[in-house]
């Protein structure tokens, strides 16, 4: 198991620093900088070329791609990631400063994800009628097509601006949070729900069902007592995806919402071309996704107790 | 309930209505008088919550750029001057007297006793240098200040309470610059602080509103300041602002501010789109307007290319251009034509409309004269080339361009968009290669065309020195205003009789507000001010 973990742990490293140099890239790529846009913002005109030279030196934008490289990744290395162009304080303060606002919001999203797509999926193949069935079967593939947006300014439309109920904006209180993590929910739990009902639909053709029942379990007891368990293996499997998903998720949920938080953060980053921010963000949501998938594979063995580690790989006994 | 019920229920609610309104009628004889002055008395206290649409991370007012940070960073900070909206006229504010020498190189200021930032250390001369100082070493940073302050040479303090800025050539516009909250006054204490801890609003303001907190993406909440007795005579009261606190709320989705407004949930705010404006007019709400000072939303031609560097061309564009019609379909009820290259609130404007009449026929018979000739598709060809241009723009909204190139191609002429992030925008135009740019420029000072056109600035044209340089020149060195309208108004008629610049339309802010709110202001350069504003509560 521990030369498994080190095998992990190298490959995270090598994740972290793919992400990293790849963003790196790409914000190299796109047309215009950050001193381009400070310069150059709303309602300033054209940026006057001396102020913009001056602007490039003052945030190293003059130097060479592969100095300015070098540059951050070192210091990177040193978990700086420089300054922002838009505060003037550290790229990475920005990013741990909202971080608490995203946790709790997908903290909360994530549980009402699970209960959401689980029961859908179980009441999609436990009731009879077969309208209802197929209606409920229709539900989850709906909820991943419908744009987060639209949920969102839906969701607002009804609770917020005509009942009242709940805040249209903010990060204050609970009564703030529970629109944004219903609207975060959705398009998870549906996800999730599309997956566990065809794989609770497969378990419950496997032969064993048939022994079961013929032993005379009732419905719920085939249910809840022998298929839900088998078909829920793979949905830990994609627990990765879904922290990604309601990580991605966020960024149009806390926009839609006026929260504060990595998808805004991101957002304003990515829009004002702050490559500190920027990468201080990929580094982090990819360090996620490492140690989740890591949770993940450690998980596995106290799941399912037939899969175990052998020298570097989970295998099936 | 069904339409018996309903016809059984008509004629109690016709009673009840009627009974009402006998209520309300002898409600408003009594009251006569007393009713209305209730309403229109300022009353101190309360709250306002005001909506933007973006958070630039940084609300230090002698950095910011953008119209939303500005509209939170104004009230903190109080100007040696204030610029009259009324008349574009520069008053006293902090200073109580200034003056100018006759090149417009020298400026001297008398500051007002008794007055202090917002630690109770005195605004005084020596206070003015460290600020002036501190915009310069803030360098590129003081995206607006540091030009403003381009070419001075030297500040004295001469006593305690008298200042001289000196410039090493004219520069009538500093005037203007000293009531902007660029040059606005921070405490000596300010101008050590890290450029963090200014973005972050750790400064110390002079105005009617201090920084009580920020948070990035969510919010400011600025608190009235106490002891606060200099206000400017351009606002109609000197104490006090009246308003407790102003939050200034970042609402990024348009949807989301409109039906937040609806609901009661903020204010007021600038951020209402044109199409639901009309939402807020009456029934509760309340709305206000001011075009924006300074250059109006120009297509800038870049003359360094063959096709542009053509005068006829470039005339035959603006003639071709229907500015009503931009105006009548595409903007709100309040919004004006373009009719000069400076907007109409900007001192020293004056109406060239006649200059920019729509003419078809006239542009079309320009091209003719000129050897463009319609092919197949209808767009003007000379010596195989296309009369086609490109521009590309990120300024909302959207469709006002479309409709610049549905008019232009009854002209033959083509005009290829291309709508992008602003990043993408600003390097596209930095690379000089863009047939056009696109763009205002809001400034309460007419010296903003010498900033855009002249070649010594930033010569959006990329074209060479020219009699109008001379004339933006020559305005930038006279402090005499009947010298300055003649030459200001002579720039702006050349700019446009040689197309150098092709105005669109002025762009305006309209503040739309719950009916519970009263005097958000707009300042000389349609920057929002919250000195005077009040809640019924």
């Amino acid at each position: 198991m521990i030369r498994f973990v080190v095998r992990r742990v190298l490959q995270g490293v090598f994740v972290l620093w793919a992400a990293y140099t790849l963003s790196f890239l790409i914000l190299f790529l796109l047309p215009g900088d950050a001193a381009a846009v400070q310069a150059g913002g709303a309602d300033q005109g054209q940026p006057d070329p001396a102020l913009l030279a001056k602007l490039r030196e003052e945030y190293g934008l003059d130097r060479p791609l592969y100095e300015q490289y070098a540059i951050a990744l070192v210091k990177a290395l040193r978990l700086d990631f420089g300054t922002s162009a838009q505060s003037g304080g550290p790229a990475l303060s920005a990013v741990t400063d909202v971080l608490p606002q995203t946790l709790q919001l997908t903290a909360t999203a994530l549980p009402l994800a699970i209960l959401f797509g689980v029961l859908l999926a179980v009441a999609s193949t436990f009731v009879r009628a077969r309208w209802l069935r197929q209606l409920l079967s229709a539900l989850p593939p709906l909820g991943v097509a419908v744009p987060v947006f639209s949920v969102g300014l839906l969701l607002l439309q009804a609770f917020s601006f005509r009942l009242r109920v709940f805040p249209s904006m903010g990060n204050e209180g609970f009564a703030s949070l529970v629109l944004p993590a219903v609207t975060l929910a959705i398009p998870v739990g549906a996800y999730l729900a599309q997956l566990l009902s065809r794989n609770l639909r497969s378990t419950l053709a496997l032969p064993y069902i048939e022994l079961v029942r013929a032993r005379g379990a009732g419905d719920a007891r085939v249910h809840f007592g022998h298929a839900l368990r088998n078909a829920i293996i793979p949905s830990v499997t994609i627990l990765g995806i879904l922290v990604g998903s309601l990580l991605s998720a966020s960024v149009v949920t806390e926009t839609v919402y006026s929260r504060t938080g990595i998808g805004r953060l991101t957002v304003t980053a990515v829009n004002n071309r702050d490559i500190p921010v920027v990468q201080a963000i990929v580094v982090l949501v990819a360090l996620i996704f490492v140690l989740t998938s890591l949770l993940v594979d450690l998980l596995y063995p106290v799941i399912d107790r037939r899969i175990t580690f052998s020298r570097s790989a989970l295998v099936l006994a | 309930m069904t339409t018996r019920t309903l016809r059984r229920a008509a004629p109690a609610v016709a009673l009840l209505g009627a009974a009402a309104l006998l209520l309300t009628a002898c409600a408003g004889s009594t009251d006569t008088g007393a009713a209305p002055s209730a309403t229109s008395t300022p009353t101190a206290g309360g709250n306002l919550t005001f909506a933007i649409s973006v958070d630039s991370h940084c609300i230090d007012p002698q950095q910011v750029g953008n119209n939303d940070a500005i509209a939170i960073a104004r009230q903190t900070v109080a100007s040696l001057t204030i610029q009259d909206p009324a008349t574009g006229e520069i008053k006293p504010w902090l200073a109580k007297s200034f003056e100018a020498n006759a090149d417009a190189t020298s400026f001297t200021f008398v500051l007002n006793d008794g007055q202090t930032y917002a630690d109770g250390t005195p605004i005084d001369a020596a206070s003015v240098k460290t600020n002036f100082e501190a915009i310069q070493a803030l360098g590129a940073k003081a995206i607006l200040g540091s030009t403003y302050l381009a070419g001075l040479s030297g500040i004295e303090v001469i006593d305690p309470t008298t200042v001289k800025v000196d410039f090493s050539k004219p520069s009538a516009q500093f005037l203007q610059a000293t009531s902007t909250f660029s040059l606005g006054l921070l405490s000596t204490s300010s101008a050590a602080l890290s450029i963090e801890d200014r973005c972050a609003g750790k400064f110390v303001g002079s105005g009617p509103f201090s920084v009580q907190s920020y948070t990035p993406d969510q919010k400011a909440v600025l608190a009235k300041r106490t002891g606060y007795t200099w206000g400017p005579s351009t606002n109609s009261h000197t104490g006090e602002a009246y308003l407790d606190t102003v939050t200034f709320t970042v609402i990024p989705e348009a949807g989301n501010r409109t039906g937040s407004l609806q609901s009661g949930q903020i204010d007021s705010t600038a951020g209402i789109s044109a199409t639901d404006l009309p939402l807020f007019d009456g029934n509760g709400f309340t709305e206000v307007n001011r075009a924006n000072p300074g250059v109006v939303y120009n297509l800038y031609p870049n003359e360094s290319t063959p096709k542009l560097a053509d005068e006829k061309v470039r005339q035959a564009i603006s003639k071709a251009i229907d500015r009503d019609e931009i105006t009548a379909t595409l903007l709100t009820s309040n919004d004006v034509d373009a009719v000069s290259t400076l907007s109409s609130t900007t001192p020293y404007f004056s109406d060239l409309s006649s200059d920019l009449a729509f003419d078809l026929a006239g542009a079309q018979k320009l091209l003719d004269d000129d050897g463009w000739v319609a092919g197949s598709d209808g767009i003007r060809e000379k010596a195989g080339e296309k009369l086609s241009f490109l521009v590309t723009y990120w300024q909302a909204p959207k469709e006002i361009l479309e409709l610049v190139q549905q008019q232009l191609k009854k002209a033959g002429i083509d005009l290829q968009l291309k709508f992008a992030s602003i990043a993408d925008v600003t390097a596209a135009n930095a690379a000089g290669t863009a047939d056009f740019t696109y763009g205002n420029l809001t400034r309460s000072d007419p010296d903003v065309l010498r900033t855009i056109f002249s070649v010594k600035g930033q010569n959006v044209n990329h074209r060479a020195a020219s009699s109008v340089d001379d004339v933006l020149d020559a305005q930038a060195a006279t402090t005499d205003t009947d010298a300055r309208q003649k030459l200001v108004t002579e720039a702006a008629t050349q700019l446009i009789d040689e197309a150098h610049s092709i105005p669109i339309y002025q762009l305006s802010t309209t503040i739309a507000s719950a009916d519970t709110v009263h005097d958000v202001k707009f300042e000389a350069s349609s920057r929002l001010d919250f000195y005077d504003a009040w809640v019924t509560k």
